[in-house]
């Protein structure tokens, strides 16, 4: 089985976080790993870091993984817990300018086509566009 | 224990417990503008540093700071954890590439500020904490070696705090409210102030 591209999705809320991966594996199905985190260190609203790090390794795949993120909290996590992988992953890691629940479907479409990493974020971002 | 690590301990101590005797009026300020965890997040992440107090100050002072800002990232659960943690880091990472306290702290705390500036991709005049790190920094620099210098970061802090009221935010949460984020001082810029005041305060007590 050829590898594609790891989906996170990091809400301020776990119940968003949640809902956003069902909704991705109910479209997208299951070849893509999806993995998501939400709320603070004390189960508020908020994100971790330490959440966000546990994600990204299960959602690890050898083409890399797209981070999905709601408001600038997440995005700043989320740009901290790249930072604090390990070398050999960091690279290989994108968070995606993009609106957390079209972005995480349609990333996930197109990481489910196999395609690259680079791929996955221009489709994602393309929902960003003026 | 070296009279350098006790006075960061002491430092480092205050620093931390004015934080958390602070988080209502944190929250209640970013309640006017921004999401209102400012001051539970930062308690959080406070605290978990006062847990380490002993191991912390026990280490070399680029590897404390190091461990400070790592507990920060990895406690605080809002964007001040990045950005505090980012500048703790930065700081150590200076302080490991042979720059010294005090002879360098212009320095060291300059590559705490630039750090920042990098996570936020914000700069000063933006309505936030950089809009007290910046003009202390200034401060630090100019006033460098004069006996005074602990009563002019203090004025300076408490200045610049003043001076984000009628500022319109562009950057974080408060950027959403467009020109209703004018009239309320900025939470983050009044938590560096704070931070700073405590620092002041603690060196002035061991004068």
């Amino acid at each position: 089985m050829t590898d594609t591209v790891g989906i996170v999705i990091v809400s301020h809320s776990l119940d968003i976080a949640k809902g956003t991966a069902d909704m991705v594996r109910q479209m997208v199905g299951s070849e893509v790993k999806v993995a998501f985190c939400g709320g603070n260190p004390d189960g508020g609203l908020g994100t971790s870091v330490p959440l966000i790090i546990d994600a990204i390794n299960d959602a690890w795949s050898s083409k890399g993984v797209a981070v999905l993120v709601d408001l600038g909290g997440a995005e700043t996590n989320s740009e901290m817990a790249v930072e604090m992988l390990e070398p050999a992953r960091r690279d290989l890691v994108v968070v995606c300018n993009a609106p957390i629940v079209e972005g995480a479907v349609m990333a996930a479409t197109e990481a489910a086509g196999g395609s690259s990493l680079a791929q996955v974020k221009a489709v994602a971002e393309e929902l960003s566009a003026d | 224990m070296s009279v350098q690590s006790e006075t960061f301990k002491s430092l480092l101590k205050a620093a931390a417990e004015q934080v958390i005797a602070s988080a209502p009026e944190l929250t209640s300020l970013d309640q006017a503008i921004g999401d209102g965890d400012h001051g539970t997040n930062m308690k959080r992440g406070f605290e978990a540093v006062l847990g380490k107090l002993d191991a912390i100050s026990a280490q070399p002072l680029d590897e404390a700071f190091k461990t400070i800002g790592k507990t920060l990232v990895m406690t605080v659960g809002g964007a001040s954890g990045p950005l505090y943690g980012s500048f703790f880091l930065a700081a150590g990472e200076a302080l490991s590439h042979d720059k010294h306290l005090p002879d360098d702290l212009a320095d060291v705390f300059g590559s705490g500020v630039n750090a920042v500036s990098a996570r936020g991709r914000s700069q000063a005049g933006e309505k936030t904490m950089l809009d007290v790190l910046v003009p202390v920094l200034e401060t630090l620099k100019t006033g460098a070696g004069q006996p005074d210098l602990i009563a002019r970061v203090r004025s300076t802090a408490a200045e610049a705090v003043e001076r984000t009221a009628p500022m319109q935010a562009t950057k974080g949460r408060a950027s959403f409210l467009g020109a209703r984020s004018v009239g309320h001082v900025d939470p983050g810029a009044r938590s560096s102030c704070l931070l700073l005041h405590a620092v002041c305060s603690s060196l002035e007590a061991r004068q």
